[in-house]
């Protein structure tokens, strides 16, 4: 994989200053390397990881299980891109295993997800089944821990 | 401690004289090291960046640590056979064999230590008799000339210039050589320098050692972290195995500094000599220590060359930034220190390095902390977030301007 994507994964914030000197080249040359990686959709968007706990934001998030008909053509592709489309979907993946589709959803209230789940899931058309599990509580995200282990004692200066 | 039980302890009329008779006179020689007193200074103060640092700023990949604790959780709590565990040896004679082309047994032939450092001083008692002398190149790790000196050796430092990119050249060492000359001690790729040697180089300084009947030690703790050329360990050359103790560890490829685990591995008579100094002094290394760095050896591998890949691209940045700061650099092939020259600024090493930390609060090793002939350098440790690299590298560009 391209050097560049590995350092935006980690900071997409990283000047193209900075980026250049890492990658031994030139900020221009980085600057022409991210353009053309956004136009190929090799990068689909930048975004801030956030604590939804510590920006004291109400969200309720949902995994749910979905069983679909695959249909002669097209397979699953057509009823997960109908399932995708939806604002309240911010994941979707084709599983293998005891179900097909895996959707990460969100939205302010239970009630709300509920719904989503009853009334547009479920009732798609070839939606088999759906079970739906709620998040308690988040340890780590996109990569991330919550808590930031910060070693105290690590001498300033050794050989 | 000021405790009241400790004062009730002293006698008040016994006068209390710290007696320096007591000592030897080796260790009294011993100068204390040069990072110790920079330590003090930099511990004491706060809002410090640190690039003193000689150790990985990563924690010890999850699944080593969960092996330490899973060794735990079994009860792995004893003593273990004086080589240590065999599973461990096993597994880095097959890691030697596969990374450096070296066949060692297993059952005679490797031993397992506390820290590379235990077994550098286990091979210079083992081979020393007083006044042999031990070659080595400089500016080198702060332990070698103390680690000679107490195995009774006469300590011979042969400076290496940034001009030869820190290469030992065949030329020097025979500038070193006398009769009493038996070992020569190698550490690349190398700690403070960056400096590594390939294969042809090294096959210069093999011919000058059989010639001249030197025992080899080589210190490959830094082998992993070599970024360009693939490393080649001088005891893989041909006639070399026989008379080098390969030395290595877990500590920086793996970030384990904390476990203290290293090793040796050298021909059979070797290894009993100093599994004999081994096993009264240390008798074995920790076990749980040993249980993770045999998961290490198992399955560290994609650790470490994500490890690697962030030194490089750090290293990176910190070479260009010090080139556009007007500092003279010779770009590390190997380890996670830079080693720029600051002669352009007319001050001493110590001089810089104490100036940079009162003015700028950031924190690099005065290259004379490495031997003499580390003056007019100073050791940046790039085992440290791009974060504090990049903030480091504004406060120093700042510090030169004045």
């Amino acid at each position: 994989m391209d050097p560049l994507l590995r350092l935006l994964e980690e900071n997409a914030l990283a000047t193209h200053e900075t980026l250049a000197a890492q990658l031994a080249t030139t900020p221009a040359d980085v600057k022409h390397r991210i353009k053309q990686l956004e136009h190929d959709r090799v990068i689909l968007a930048y975004k801030a990881i956030v604590d939804d706990e510590r920006a004291k934001r109400n969200v309720v998030r949902a995994v749910i299980e979905v069983r679909i008909t695959p249909e002669r053509e097209g397979g699953f592709d057509r009823v997960a891109h109908r399932i995708a489309q939806h604002r309240e979907v911010q994941t979707c993946y084709l599983m293998s295993g005891g179900y097909d589709l895996l959707v990460f959803i969100e939205g302010t209230t239970l009630q709300e997800v509920a719904g989503f789940v009853s009334e547009k899931l479920s009732t798609l058309p070839g939606v088999l089944s759906t079970a739906t599990h709620f998040n308690l509580k988040t340890y780590k995200i996109q990569g991330v821990l919550r808590d930031n282990v910060v070693n105290e004692e690590r001498l300033k200066v050794s050989p | 401690m000021k405790s009241r039980s400790s004062k009730s302890m002293h006698r008040p009329h016994t006068p209390v004289s710290p007696s320096p008779d007591f000592v030897a006179e080796h260790v009294r020689d011993i100068p204390r090291s040069g990072i110790r007193d920079f330590f003090e200074i930099v511990q004491s103060m706060s809002g410090v960046i640190s690039l003193g640092i000689g150790e990985p700023d990563f924690v010890t990949p999850w699944h080593i640590r969960e092996a330490a604790i899973y060794a735990l959780e079994r009860g792995k709590t004893g003593y273990t056979s004086n080589l240590g565990l065999l599973r461990l040896r096993e597994a880095v004679s097959e890691y030697v064999s596969e990374n450096y082309k070296l066949k060692y047994d297993p059952a005679t032939e490797v031993l397992i230590s506390v820290g590379v450092s235990e077994a550098l001083d286990l091979a210079l008692r083992a081979v020393l008799n007083p006044g042999d002398e031990v070659l080595y190149h400089e500016p080198c790790y702060v332990s070698y000339s103390p680690s000679i000196a107490l195995a009774h050796g006469k300590a011979v430092a042969i400076a290496t210039h940034e001009k030869d990119e820190f290469k030992l050249t065949p030329e020097a060492l025979r500038a070193a050589l006398t009769p009493k000359s038996k070992v020569l001690l190698m550490n690349f790729p190398c700690n403070p320098t960056g400096g590594v040697m390939t294969a042809e180089e090294l096959q210069e300084i093999a011919d000058i050692c059989l010639e001249r009947n030197l025992l080899v030690i080589t210190d490959e703790i830094y082998s992993e972290l070599s970024y360009s050329d693939t490393h080649t360990s001088i005891a893989s050359l041909p006639g070399l195995r026989d008379r080098t103790i390969f030395l290595h560890g877990f500590s920086k490829a793996f970030a384990m500094t904390g476990f203290r685990i290293g090793y040796a591995c050298a021909p059979a008579p070797l290894i009993d000599a100093m599994m004999r100094i081994h096993q009264y002094g240390i008798l074995c290394a920790p076990i749980v220590s040993q249980e993770a760095a045999l998961e290490a050896m198992r399955h560290g591998r994609a650790d470490m060359l994500e490890m690697r890949e962030q030194y490089r691209l750090r290293r990176n940045f910190l070479v260009h930034a010090f080139r556009e700061m007007g500092l003279p650099v010779f770009e590390p092939r190997g380890a996670f220190y830079l080693f720029p020259s600051i002669k352009p600024t007319g001050k001493s090493s110590h001089d810089f390095a104490f100036g940079l930390l009162k003015e700028q609060q950031v924190a690099v090793v005065p290259g004379t902390a490495f031997g003499p002939s580390g003056e007019g350098h100073v050791r940046c440790s790039y085992a440290t977030g791009m974060d504090q690299l990049q903030i480091a590298a504004e406060r120093i560009a700042e510090f030169i301007k004045r």
